[in-house]
């Protein structure tokens, strides 16, 4: 099981995600960069975090222009599953690959901090290890988290069972709680949090490891 | 050309005697770019003329260091085939001018010194000093000052991926027009790719590489100058303007190029940029550089030489490579999107060689610049004589619950949650602690190590008494290490203090680094390295000496020992004992500050020897597996460290002591930790086997603090009155400033 990891210029996660990935017994994580145009042998993806190009611009407005990014739509789009943490989902968001937009805290500040999650939706491969309800503590660390769609788009995630994630205390102000949403396919989950930083009990929890392994065993069968 | 008058000289502040020795040097007048050129390599910040001399006295030999002072950073050795290098550095001055800028450059260039040596940086740790959030004249600027100095380090940091961790942050008047930020940065590479910022092989080529130069930042000490404006036409501001995004592209473009081996010496160029970068290189492999600045790549037009040798833009490095494998580095650099140049060529003259515009427009030794700056023993007679007993007895207050709640309120001592969850703590998956502890730690996943830090100064204990102030600060650091079991190994430095040409300032400075000589060798953490800020003043009136002290420990890498009490029904044991104090002492308290509004006497005695075998005792403690929790009793004293271990669990604590109460919960004896375990005899045996006081005061319970001293009630409070935090401080009008 290959599991790749797509380093943008300013990407300051990929190191974390490749180590936990790593980590998980039959996987094996690669860095893919971003002027690759294929993504072959990659059985599943995840856009980390960080600050890709400096996020100057809109957060992720630029990296949804890289080469990688249509072999990324193309992947997803044949079923391959695609995890997008932080700076990852706001590149899927700028990328139209997941609906909505990502802006500014409520609060205007940088926050980094445990937070808890609640499980929406035990159906997707991300949190099929998970039950319905099932509160999570996972770190966040962004400044510009704050999940913000229309209402027909979020009563809609709502409707079609597309929220994966809701935060217990809100930290950001996003819209309805929401931390994690999945695509109509449901092969594509995009959140705020961070599991890679929760996969190691010297971390302070291990609540991040289920997402990860839900990535690798949404992997289809046939590839 | 510009000729050299008297007046010019002194803009550059250079005294007549030195640019007599240039004079000699050179065997000739120098040009305008030779005289600037001069003039930053032998200021203050670059040649440590006032300093030197004493700096030499500090101990820097140790069996785990492998590099000590001179180079970028220091670097330890901590098994396994790894090192560490780390080192502080001070943004003061740019930071009070444009705080967001001063401390998001402060945090670029410190980090610059870590990765320029091969090291990825793993952690930052910030030690800040602002004037009074509360000051009736200048609160609301210092509120601002906070908000951008915070603002611009979690800015640099975040970006460029490197967790921000701890520190300290501390309020007095005398920093109200000189606020101090200096930033620790530690990072890790193996040790058998080391890179030193050494010029070797005549005829390498010099590679510039990273930012394009700007006409920000020059003469970024001082100048501003008639001459210098009618040079350059305008006025630039002198702070420079940070990009932590370029910043992390030139990490892992200079890490990547190191791996091609075609790298021969590396350096960053911060300071003095291509002056520094370029003399320093060549002093230190005694070979020349010949430099041609028409091939600097620029960010603006009609630069001159003077200009470009003084620019101070960010995110630059100067590299040597082998002659024949430029392609090999310019590739890398092209992969991330960066300029790579050959700019010039080493040589065998020793010889600094400039040119622009095919003149040469300077030509001088590289050891002229480095090793020959001036060196002053400058007259240092007593520290600033200050008052020894309160100028009318003050009364404490009747009602110790309600002292203890004011001190925990405190701008001091309140939790900076505020500050540190705008930093990114954990990127890297390797920081085991949150921020707000005794020390930080980070794990080496490599080697199964971890690595502990404390910074830590005491400015008001060293205006009492530089020297003790200087070796408490030494002593907390080392203590602070101990209480999550850690071994001190290694120290760096920033020293702030006054214009060092008064004699009373440059005796605080005399005796802090003696101080810190005879802690650090006695803690066996010699120095490996640091920076010296002085002439820290304002209208005449200078900050309190305040040397900030960085040090590292190890450990092996296990979950750490946190400083609240973890359970209800455990031992509170007090190790090193109740300790002692008396009028004169207890004048340095934060007692005094808060309570009485006013300073006064002599820091606590420290007894370095009880000292240490308490940290022993500590570290056995902890590998004993008998340690639930443990917090370094400092500031606040006794009470105020019960109260912080608060959080989850509160405590019945009895004492038995003659002292006043308000001594008794609020002095502040060092060498004193506050413990919990549910093996109570096997701690104290260890404490006996350590020859040390641990004295059973208490046990944990739920919901409440209470302290009793001989049956009598001091302190009673819920726990959940006792947690406060910065926000009621800073927005004391409710209202969120927003930057």
């Amino acid at each position: 099981m290959k599991a790749g990891v797509i380093v943008f210029p300013g990407s300051n996660c990929d190191h974390d995600a490749w180590y936990a990935l790593n980590q998980i017994p039959g996987c094996t994580a690669e860095y893919i960069w971003h002027e690759n145009t294929s993504l072959a042998n990659i059985d599943a993806v995840v856009l980390p975090g960080g600050f890709a190009y400096g996020d100057y611009l809109r957060c992720g407005a630029i990296a949804h222009f890289a080469p990688i990014m249509s072999a990324i739509k193309k992947f997803a789009a044949a079923g391959g599953p695609v995890l997008g943490i932080c700076n990852g989902f706001q590149v899927l968001v700028e990328a139209g690959l997941l609906p909505g937009g990502l802006i500014r805290n409520a609060g205007l500040k940088f926050r980094c901090e445990e937070v808890r999650l609640r499980t929406e939706t035990a159906n997707s491969p991300f949190t099929a290890n998970l039950a319905r309800g099932q509160v999570l503590r996972i770190p966040i660390a962004h400044g510009e988290g704050c999940y913000y769609a229309d209402d027909r788009t979020l009563d809609e995630l709502d409707s079609e069972d597309r929220v994966a994630f809701r935060y217990v205390e809100n930290p950001n102000g996003s819209l309805r709680d929401i931390a994690g949403i999945l695509n109509a396919q449901r092969n594509i989950l995009g959140l705020m949090p961070h599991p890679e930083r929760a996969c190691d009990p010297l971390m302070g929890s291990t609540d991040g490891l289920a997402i990860l392994q839900g990535l690798l065993s949404a992997v289809p069968a046939a590839r | 050309m510009t000729t050299i008058t008297p007046d010019l000289i002194a803009l550059h502040q250079l005294t007549e005697a030195e640019y007599q020795k240039i004079v000699s040097l050179l065997g000739r007048e120098p040009s305008y770019t030779e005289l600037g050129i001069f003039s930053v390599m032998w200021s203050e910040h670059c040649s440590y003329k006032s300093s030197r001399l004493h700096l030499k006295k500090l101990p820097t030999r140790g069996k785990l260091v492998v590099q000590g002072p001179g180079e970028n950073a220091g670097i330890i050795d901590i098994g396994g085939g790894y090192v560490i290098a780390f080192k502080i550095e001070s943004h003061n001055h740019p930071s009070f001018i444009e705080p967001f800028q001063g401390a998001a450059t402060g945090v670029g260039g410190i980090l610059r010194d870590i990765f320029t040596m091969g090291a990825r940086p793993i952690a930052v740790l910030d030690s800040l000093r602002f004037g009074p959030l509360d000051d009736p004249t200048v609160g609301a600027r210092n509120r601002r000052i906070v908000e951008g100095v915070v603002s611009g380090i979690a800015h640099y940091g975040n970006c460029f991926g490197v967790p921000t961790i701890g520190g300290e942050c501390i309020f007095e008047t005398c920093y109200n027009g000189n606020p101090l930020v200096n930033v620790f940065a530690l990072g890790v590479c193996k040790k058998d790719e080391i890179f030193y910022a050494k010029a070797s092989g005549i005829g390498n080529p010099v590679i510039y590489v990273g930012a394009k130069t700007g006409r920000d930042g020059i003469h970024g000490a001082s100048m501003a100058s008639a001459e210098f404006t009618e040079e350059s036409k305008q006025k630039r501001p002198n702070v420079q303007v940070g990009d932590p995004f370029l910043e992390k592209l030139l990490l892992e473009a200079c890490l990547e190029a190191m791996k091609t081996g075609a790298i021969v010496g590396i350096q960053d160029m911060g300071a003095a940029g291509l002056t520094s970068s370029g003399c320093e290189m060549g002093s230190r492999g005694d070979v020349g550089i010949d430099m041609d600045l028409d091939r600097v790549p620029q960010r603006e037009t009609g630069m001159t030489a003077y200009e470009m040798m003084l620019s101070e833009s960010q995110e630059r490095m100067l590299l040597v490579a082998e002659k024949g494998r430029e392609e090999d580095v310019f590739a890398v650099f092209r992969k991330w999107g960066l300029d790579a140049v050959t700019i010039g060529t080493v040589t065998p003259d020793g010889l600094l060689r400039v040119r622009h515009h095919g003149e040469v427009v300077a030509e001088i030794a590289n050891s002229a610049l480095a090793h020959e700056a001036p060196l002053y023993d400058r007259p240092h007679t007593r520290p600033l004589a200050v008052p020894r007993a309160p100028s009318e007895k003050p009364t404490p207050l009747a009602d110790h619950t309600i002292a203890l709640q004011r001190l925990l309120q405190s701008a001091d001592i309140c939790s900076k949650r505020w500050i540190w969850e705008q930093y990114d703590y954990q990127v890297r998956t390797n920081t085991l602690t949150v921020p707000g502890g005794d020390a930080a730690i980070v794990r080496i996943k490599e080697t199964g190590t971890s690595v502990a830090m404390s910074l830590d100064g005491n400015g008001r204990y060293c205006y009492l008494d530089p020297r003790e102030g200087a070796k408490l600060a030494v002593a907390e650091c080392c203590r602070n290490l101990a209480t999550v079991g850690a071994m001190p190994v290694a120290t760096t430095n920033n020293l702030n203090f006054g214009n060092p040409e008064r004699p009373e300032i440059m005796a605080q400075l005399v005796e802090a680094i003696e101080g810190i000589a005879e802690a650090c060798a006695f803690f066996e953490a010699p120095i490996t390295g640091g920076n010296v800020s002085l002439y820290n003043e304002t209208l005449g009136e200078g900050i309190y000496p305040t040397p900030v002290l960085g040090i590292v420990g190890l450990l092996p890498t296990r979950p750490p020992i946190p400083t609240g009490f973890q359970s209800e029904g455990a031992q509170i044991l007090l190790l090193g004992g109740i300790g002692n104090s008396n009028e004169t002492q207890f004048g340095s308290s934060q007692y005094a500050k808060v309570i009485y509004g006013t300073l006064w006497g002599l820091p606590p005695a420290l007894d370095l020897g009880y000292e240490k075998r308490v940290h022993d005792a500590m570290r056995a403690m902890i590998d004993a597996g008998l340690v639930e929790s443990a917090h370094d009793c400092s500031d606040g004293g006794l009470a105020v460290t019960a109260g912080e271990c608060c959080v989850a669990y509160g405590a019945s604590i009895s004492l038995d002591s003659a002292l006043a109460p308000e001594m008794l919960l609020f002095h502040e004896g060092p060498s004193r930790i506050i413990v919990t375990s549910k093996q109570p005899q096997k701690v104290a045996g260890i404490a006996q086997e350590f020859r040390v006081e641990c004295v059973r005061i208490g046990v944990t319970m739920k919901e409440r603090l209470q302290i009793r001293n001989r049956e009598q009630m001091l302190i009673d409070n819920e726990i959940a009155h006792l947690f406060s935090t910065l926000e009621p401080l800073l927005f004391p009008n409710g209202t969120h400033l927003h930057v």
